[in-house]
């Protein structure tokens, strides 16, 4: 059960005074990487050249994720796929934990922002290694050098939008999630049931919205916007080079 | 003596501007309905181009969804972590 009035880091084990700790947020991301390590080594094992069984899936998942990559970034920029695939798949494991009764990894702010700093370090490293230092300043302050601060603002507001679209879109879905589970619980105690039969059937269209069609889709948004910032900085290098 | 403390009245005030904040709902659905109308629309006339426009539908709709998502937060400060209570 979803807890409404801790939705900061929960700390769950402390180490000597209490200034070391884990939270709840990064136990679960470490459970979430095991499984996906687990599933990665799992799948590479005994690969044939007539792919069958899970190898076939596990192909069909790469490919996929190379299109998607190559569909946005052009296939010049198809070494961005591992990244992509890696983050994709992560984010798609760690919304939906709703859906085993844990919180989300992404409903904490905190990992929500350290995902979208690590796109925005992406985009200014993409962008410094096309264009160079110098050239990235300038291409900054064109065409009027007074658009130069607008241009820093706008730079640092996409990873700020970036994080929190995905933490309040996970955030949202948990603590509906949470006012649907509490609602059906004061109602089947109103009924006097023997058993919670109201939360047995009723969430599950919720649940089927918000933890399994909500993560798919923030994960799809998060690495298609990424992808985007992405190559946005390296095509505007590419069409200055072609004047 | 005051009819109600100044804690509740700060909170009673907060509670209502969480719910006005809903009403930023209104611009996002407008928007968002009206992407999705025009991939509707392009979808008809290109049915072939449905994968493409389906994906910058919903790039553009999440784009569009992030001043509700701001909204949402602001809410969300004001009922559990509400800063102004501390200013008293």
């Amino acid at each position: 059960m979803h807890d409404l009035n801790h939705l900061g880091p929960r700390i769950i084990v402390g180490f000597g005074d209490g200034s070391v700790f884990i939270t709840e947020t990064v136990f679960f991301a470490m459970i979430v990487a095991a499984v996906m390590i687990a599933l990665a080594f799992w799948s590479t094992r005994r690969m044939e050249q007539q792919p069958k069984g899970k190898q076939v899936i596990v192909e069909m998942i790469v490919e996929g994720i190379y299109k998607l990559t190559e569909g946005a970034m052009g296939k010049h920029n198809s070494h961005f796929a591992p990244y992509i695939g890696t983050l994709f798949i992560f984010l798609l494991l760690s919304n939906s934990l709703g859906m085993w009764g844990f919180r989300p990894v992404t409903a904490d702010v905190n990992t929500a922002f350290a995902l979208s700093l690590t796109t925005c370090f992406l985009m200014q490293y993409n962008g410094i290694r096309t264009m160079g230092f110098i050239g990235k300043i300038k291409h900054m302050s064109s065409p009027y050098p007074f658009m130069f601060p607008l241009k820093i603002i706008e730079e640092l507001s996409f990873p700020i939008s970036l994080g929190f679209r995905l933490f309040g879109n996970i955030l949202g879905g948990a603590i509906v999630m949470a006012l649907i589970f509490t609602a059906l619980e004061t109602g089947s105690e109103a009924l006097n049931l023997p058993i919670p039969l109201l939360q047995a059937v009723i969430p599950l269209p919720f649940n089927l919205f918000f933890d399994v069609f909500e993560p798919i889709l923030q994960a799809f948004i998060f690495t298609m916007l990424t992808m985007v910032f992405v190559s946005m900085e390296i095509i505007i290098h590419g069409a200055e080079d072609h004047h | 003596m005051p009819l109600i403390t100044p804690e509740a009245f700060v909170l009673g005030l907060s509670a209502i501007a969480a719910a006005c904040i809903g009403l930023a709902a209104v611009g996002i659905g407008l928007g968002q309905g009206y992407a999705a109308g025009k991939a509707v629309e392009g979808v008809a006339r290109q049915p072939e181009a449905q994968g493409d426009i389906l994906k910058t539908m919903l790039v553009g709709q999440a784009v569009a969804e992030t001043t509700g998502i701001f909204a949402f937060l602001i809410s969300m400060i004001l009922l559990f972590v509400n800063p102004l209570v501390g200013m008293l």
